[in-house]
């Protein structure tokens, strides 16, 4: 448990050093959601219908943006060579450096929902909504990210290689997430989309460290 | 007393035969020099001994401890071509994590470690400022602290100064004289005494 945590506090260090890895995913969201308004339509009645749609998509793409990160400059410098020689167990490694992603995209997109939810007049049920979803399926764009990461590692310019593995397997949370908070805005009952959302958390919290400790084995050869 | 035993090793990479059937066996206290030229499979070997690489055939065994194994992992330190370090951390900070993945040291020792090493003063220097010699020192520092029993060092003196290379040799011979081993590749003239050579 120690090695977690130690790995998880080298992460936050390079990180935080290094601000801009951080800020530019970050960015991306806010800019991106702020524009929809300007191109559809500042219009309350229109924005609140589609808000929980765009704030989503753009958290997708801006923990989509950050994935490349998360194991490549460990891969290029040499760090991955050493965990994986290490007798610790990879896949507790893996998920120290998934719970240091989240913290630093999946927690700020979390922290920023409302203010975006506000922005485009999304109602205060739609906003607490939007949040729970954020919360509970944040974590799993981060697990399920690192698959994808950590298969393309080696291969130089893939960001679009990562969307291709990787978008496919966001559409579920995309599609339950969204549909939760336009059901709570009419005040219909959610609780199917949220255990739909626990349950994909569960299963990938489960089993993409594993899977992204072969598929790293698999680059690292 | 322990032995390191290679039996039957091949190593193909894409359309070439690195090596084949190569067997093999350290004792307690050996140094071994592998030796080759450019592309001859030195590199592939270690990764293989390191449990990076997946070996196509034969076997590999620490004290009855198969490759890959946590017991076998645990008594063995790979030092590859690359630094390992992270621009972005202190040379104190790097060595922290890098000696925690094979066990925890105390942060006197590490200090200790970088003085030994001739980095006394650069404990709080982010590794971005450092030199490829002093790179390089950092992580030899963190192979020195650990109490791994088989050093696996690829190209060990690799943009060291005469007076690195010589702290290396002797730490090398230090730690086999208490009971480890080593197995090294190097391109260089090494002054090493008791080397064993296998040429691939």
């Amino acid at each position: 448990m120690n090695i977690y945590l130690q790995t998880l506090s080298r992460d936050l260090r390079v990180a935080l050093r290094n601000p801009s890895s951080i800020l530019n995913p970050l960015l991306f969201f806010i800019i991106s959601v702020s524009l929809f308004p300007l191109a559809i339509s500042p219009e309350a009645a229109t924005l609140s219908q589609i808000a929980a749609g765009i704030i989503w998509v753009a958290s997708m793409l801006a923990v989509l943006l950050s994935l490349n990160a998360l194991f490549h400059h460990d891969f290029d410098n040499g760090v991955l060579e050493q965990m994986v020689t290490s007798h610790h167990s990879l896949p507790l490694l893996i998920l120290s450096k998934i719970t240091a992603h989240w913290l630093l995209t999946g927690v700020p997109i979390i922290l920023l929902s409302p203010l975006l939810g506000v922005f485009l007049f999304l109602d205060e049920e739609g906003i607490k909504v939007l949040m729970m979803t954020l919360l509970l399926a944040t974590p799993s764009l981060s697990l399920i990210g690192s698959i994808g990461a950590s298969l393309i590692v080696g291969i130089k310019n893939s960001g679009m290689l990562l969307s291709l593995l990787i978008l496919p397997l966001y559409i579920p949370i995309l599609i339950f997430a969204s549909s939760a908070v336009s059901q709570a805005q009419f005040g219909l009952d959610i609780s199917g989309q949220l255990y739909f959302l626990a349950m994909f958390l569960v299963l990938s919290l489960m089993s993409a460290p594993f899977v992204s400790a072969i598929a790293l084995k698999i680059s690292l050869e | 007393m322990s032995s390191f035993v290679i039996n039957n090793l091949s190593c193909q990479r894409g359309y070439n035969q690195l090596f084949s059937d190569l067997s093999f066996r350290v004792e307690t206290g050996e140094i071994l020099r592998i030796t080759g030229a450019n592309g001859s499979g030195k590199t592939s070997l270690l990764k293989i001994l390191a449990g990076v690489n997946i070996h196509e055939q034969g076997s590999i065994e620490l004290d009855q401890h198969r490759v890959k194994s946590d017991e076998y992992q645990q008594e063995v330190f790979y030092l590859g071509h690359q630094a390992a370090l992270s621009a972005e951390l202190t040379s104190l900070e790097n060595l922290e994590f890098l000696s925690a993945l094979n066990q925890p040291v105390k942060r006197d020792s590490l200090i200790q470690a970088l003085v030994d090493i001739g980095l006394k003063g650069y404990e709080d220097e982010y590794c971005a400022n450092l030199s490829a010699g002093q790179k390089r020192r950092v992580i030899l520092a963190s192979l020195f602290v650990s109490n791994a029993k088989v050093w696996l060092l690829d190209e060990p003196f690799t943009a060291l100064d005469p007076k690195g290379v010589e702290i290396v040799e002797n730490r090398i011979t230090q730690h086999c004289t208490n009971g480890g081993l080593c197995l090294f590749t190097t391109h260089q003239d090494s002054a090493l005494p008791n080397q064993r050579m296998i040429s691939l």
